[in-house]
């Protein structure tokens, strides 16, 4: 295997994995609370890539049965991350109507702010 | 030329994803996601999953920016300059990703028609979709027809969060302090 085979053989993975991390650092190093949801649905984005990535089949074509194709693509994956991404953003408006609530509590949605209050307390 | 589309579209989500980090402006970072969704709706059409396409597009692009842009209305728009320094957090990240990178190198590559994934179960359904449900699309088959009660199972979860959003914001609540918009956006 060559080397420009390698890479584009791994590339997606990588970015995909690029961008779970990246998604990860939001989640654990940034305080706003918004900006902690956005990360998580970067880092949710990356595992649907990684998964369809692997559902790819050279030469295939969308899984959709028609006359004269002979290869598709693997049309599970497909099925899981279409359930991923509906319950994905069904968790998101659960955590978005909870940052709604704290900042009604606390007039905040920093984490350093919010622990302060609690501290206080 | 398909690697070269799949090339510069992943690494637009990079650079996206980037941005994202970057930026305290929390608006301009929903803008961002929202684009990032849309990105991913492309890379999917690439990667030969329309369906996954088109729901991605109209959830993660409309709807959970829609949602965000909502949450920002009742809440604050500036991200506070973080406190802490980001050492320990990308030691982490940077770990956690060399490990996943080592891992990639045993997965079967891109587009290999022989990887375990599509031996067993994945022919089955595609040579029996039109025997047995007697429509083309074979992830429809399997999401309604095969796997209908998982469906519903995902149905029961999204009923589970509406009630759940009802719950936290619902105007039935009395004696408790009233959710509405801030005005103090220089936080």
């Amino acid at each position: 295997m060559g080397d420009w085979e390698f890479i584009v053989g791994h590339y997606n993975y990588w970015i995909a994995i690029f961008l779970a991390m990246t998604g990860l650092y939001i989640v654990i190093a940034r305080g706003n609370l918004i900006k902690k949801l956005v990360g998580l649905n970067v880092f949710q984005s990356s595992v649907f890539i990684l998964y369809i990535s692997l559902a790819k089949v050279e030469g295939g074509t969308a899984p959709i049965l028609a006359r004269g194709i002979d290869i598709y693509s693997n049309p599970l994956p497909h099925v899981l991350i279409l359930t991923a991404i509906v319950v994905g953003v069904a968790t998101t408006a659960l955590g978005l109507a909870l940052v709604v609530r704290i900042r009604g509590e606390y007039g905040t949605i920093e984490e350093d702010d919010i622990h302060s209050q609690d501290e206080s307390m | 030329m398909e690697a070269w589309v799949d090339i510069s579209i992943l690494g637009l989500m990079a650079l996206t994803a980037i941005a994202i980090v970057m930026l305290r402006n929390l608006l301009a970072v929903v803008m961002l996601s929202g684009i990032y969704s849309l990105l991913a709706a492309s890379i999917f059409v690439v990667m030969d999953a329309v369906d996954v396409a088109f729901t991605e597009a109209a959830v993660g692009a409309g709807i959970s920016t829609m949602l965000f842009i909502g949450t920002l209305a009742l809440t604050t728009r500036i991200e506070k300059k973080p406190a802490h320094t980001p050492v320990l957090p990308l030691i982490v990240v940077i770990i956690t990703g060399a490990v996943l990178i080592f891992g990639t190198l045993d997965v079967a590559v891109y587009g290999d028609p022989l990887a375990p994934a599509m031996q067993d179960v994945a022919p089955y359904y595609l040579e029996n979709t039109k025997k047995h449900a007697g429509i083309p699309n074979v992830v429809t088959a399997v999401l309604a027809s095969y796997r209908g009660y998982d469906t519903l199972g995902e149905v029961v979860v999204i009923f589970t969060a509406g009630i759940g959003v009802i719950l936290l914001l619902g105007s039935w609540r009395r004696g408790l302090p009233k959710i509405a918009p801030h005005k103090d956006d220089k936080a």
